[in-house]
């Protein structure tokens, strides 16, 4: 697999404060890759310099094989990026802004697949400042894929809907990635990132603190799981690397202890403790 | 990775007549916006005009006239300098121009395309303002070759400079509100010392005018006094004279220094890099 994404130590300085401080990150063609990671913790300033929107202060970044600090037409034509608050165009209708965005790219996709593509052909015809927050942000994806991009760069795409406009885009950005789209998604949203991502990253203080997929980050899958039963000697809770073992012997004369549960850290849980380390 | 994507990328001007269209469309779109761009101007002239129509002195010349002449030239200071200041910024701050930077657009579209929507709504507000002043204070309209091509060239120096410092304006400033207070502010302000208001120009103190031809709007409506009034009134000007030299000068001078200011001001978004 060719790499879409490069960066070695890159490092971020403004006035007074620094907000990525040596990161490293692989992002292979085809992933679908979720950064997560607390507000200010360098999420944000690392995907906008990704995108060219930022100049780094060093490290070097790999992006589609170009350097985004001096990047060309040629490289922009293959990148989507759907930004985090857009409220522009706002005269324009939905199909106007997405056939008049299509212009921009030498090989763009059909305007009218695009737009159903993302939901919102009944509202082809509606100007997009009559649209309610859900909806923009499916036009800013529209917009962000009309030129069929390579990489799609997604930052914070789902902050404000509702749970199933949330499953709704879900969908959407596994259909992409079905269709061979590197995706870079920034969230908040652990389940999110546990419902899209082959891969996610946790970065903190502006470090990658964990790295690997929803199932093992954090060496989730191999951390102690806590069993709770109860007997008639009261509750009981035992932290263990093996419980299949240990419920084994809880049962073995035949008893059937009340309550019993097996608990493994949540991707939450997994999250919070990391993020908590590293603050 | 270096092989590139199928099909050439867009041009750059056809690109620009693609933006155009689109800010035409925009433009258009906004009612107010569009009522005030071109209401306001008129309005103004037809209010003050029927205050201060008083024939001048030893001329068949009537204030209302001077007055209706100037205004022309100051209309076209609002659809460029107020109206790009304005754009800019609301394009920044609604995330458009950070949306496009991320698109294989060239920044030159963009102008292209603000520079076509200055243009046609530029000749929007001439041909209207034209059309109130010659209904109602007998404007003459041009119909000697030397006097429109004489029209031709202020309005072109004209709508240049004002583009370019709107383009500065609209980048220094950080907020669209900010942006609507300095730009109304200058333009006001300079609209008044320049003698747009007072009519003729010779009524207001020597000082107020000498800090006004240091700015491009006294040179604008002095251009445009040149074109729809005759000859005689020429006498009521400061220098006593239609002074064309100067106003080329003057307002070629702006347009350089606009184009320096806008390429040293111009930033995509609000945040820093």
């Amino acid at each position: 697999m060719k790499t879409a994404v490069k960066v070695r130590g890159l490092r971020k300085e403004y006035p007074g404060h620094l907000a990525v401080e040596g990161l490293d990150l692989d992002i292979e063609q085809g992933e679908v890759f979720a950064l997560l990671g607390p507000n200010g913790a360098g999420k944000t300033t690392t995907v906008e310099i990704l995108e060219g929107h930022r100049r780094r202060t060093s490290g070097e970044v790999d992006v589609l094989g170009e350097d985004p600090g001096k990047a060309s037409r040629a490289w922009r034509a293959k990148l989507g990026i759907v930004l985090q608050t857009a409220n522009d165009a706002a005269e324009l209708t939905v199909a106007e802004t997405v056939r008049h965005f299509a212009r921009y790219y030498p090989d763009p996709r059909d305007v009218d697949e695009v737009i159903e593509k993302v939901g919102l052909t009944e509202k082809a015809g509606a100007r997009v400042k009559s649209l309610s927050g859900g909806q923009r942000r499916r036009v800013d994806v529209a917009l962000g894929i009309i030129g069929r991009p390579e990489l799609v760069f997604l930052d914070e795409p789902t902050t404000g809907f509702d749970p199933a406009a949330r499953r709704q885009f879900w969908g959407l950005i596994q259909s992409l990635a079905h269709e061979g789209t590197t995706i870079l998604l920034t969230t908040h949203y652990l389940d999110e990132a546990e419902a899209l991502a082959d891969r996610v990253a946790v970065i903190a203080r502006g470090r990658i603190v964990a790295e690997g997929t929803p199932q093992t980050l954090g060496g989730r899958a191999t951390a102690e799981a806590t069993v709770r039963w109860a007997d008639e000697l009261g509750e009981h809770q035992e932290r263990t690397h093996f419980p299949a073992k240990l419920i084994r012997e809880l049962s073995a004369d035949g008893r059937e202890p009340s309550e019993l549960t097996v608990h493994r850290p949540t991707l939450e849980e997994t999250y919070l403790d990391l993020i908590g380390e590293a603050r | 990775m270096t092989t590139l994507t199928q099909g050439k990328l867009p041009g750059t001007l056809s690109l620009g007549l693609i933006r155009g269209a689109a800010e035409l469309r925009q433009f258009f779109r906004i009612r107010e916006q569009v009522v005030f761009t071109f209401a306001f101007p008129s309005l103004l002239m037809v209010l003050l005009g029927s205050m201060l129509n008083s024939s001048m002195p030893g001329t068949a010349i009537t204030t209302g006239q001077v007055l209706a002449a100037g205004m022309i030239g100051s209309g076209i200071v609002s659809t460029s300098f107020n109206s790009i200041g304005i754009g800019l910024a609301s394009d920044r701050e609604a995330g458009a121009l950070k949306r496009l930077r991320g698109t294989p657009m060239p920044a030159a579209s963009y102008f292209i395309g603000k520079i076509i929507l200055v243009g046609v709504s530029s000749v929007a507000q001439v041909v209207l303002m034209s059309i109130v002043g010659s209904l109602l204070f007998d404007l003459s309209l041009p119909t000697d070759p030397m006097k429109l091509l004489t029209a031709l060239w202020v309005f072109l120096l004209a709508i240049t400079c004002c583009t370019l410092l709107g383009i500065a304006l609209g980048s220094v400033t950080k907020s669209v509100s900010g942006t609507v207070a300095v730009a109304n502010l200058l333009y006001i302000a300079l609209q008044f010392i320049s003698g747009v208001f007072v009519t003729p120009i010779t009524n207001l103190p020597r000082v107020m005018v000498d800090i006004a031809s240091f700015f491009p709007v006294k040179w604008i409506c002095q251009g445009f006094r040149s074109v729809f009034l005759p000859a005689e009134a020429s006498a009521q000007e400061m220098a006593g004279t239609w002074e064309l030299p100067m106003v080329a000068l003057v307002l070629g001078a702006w347009c350089v220094a606009g184009l320096l200011l806008a390429k040293l001001t111009f930033r995509w978004s609000n945040e820093s890099k």
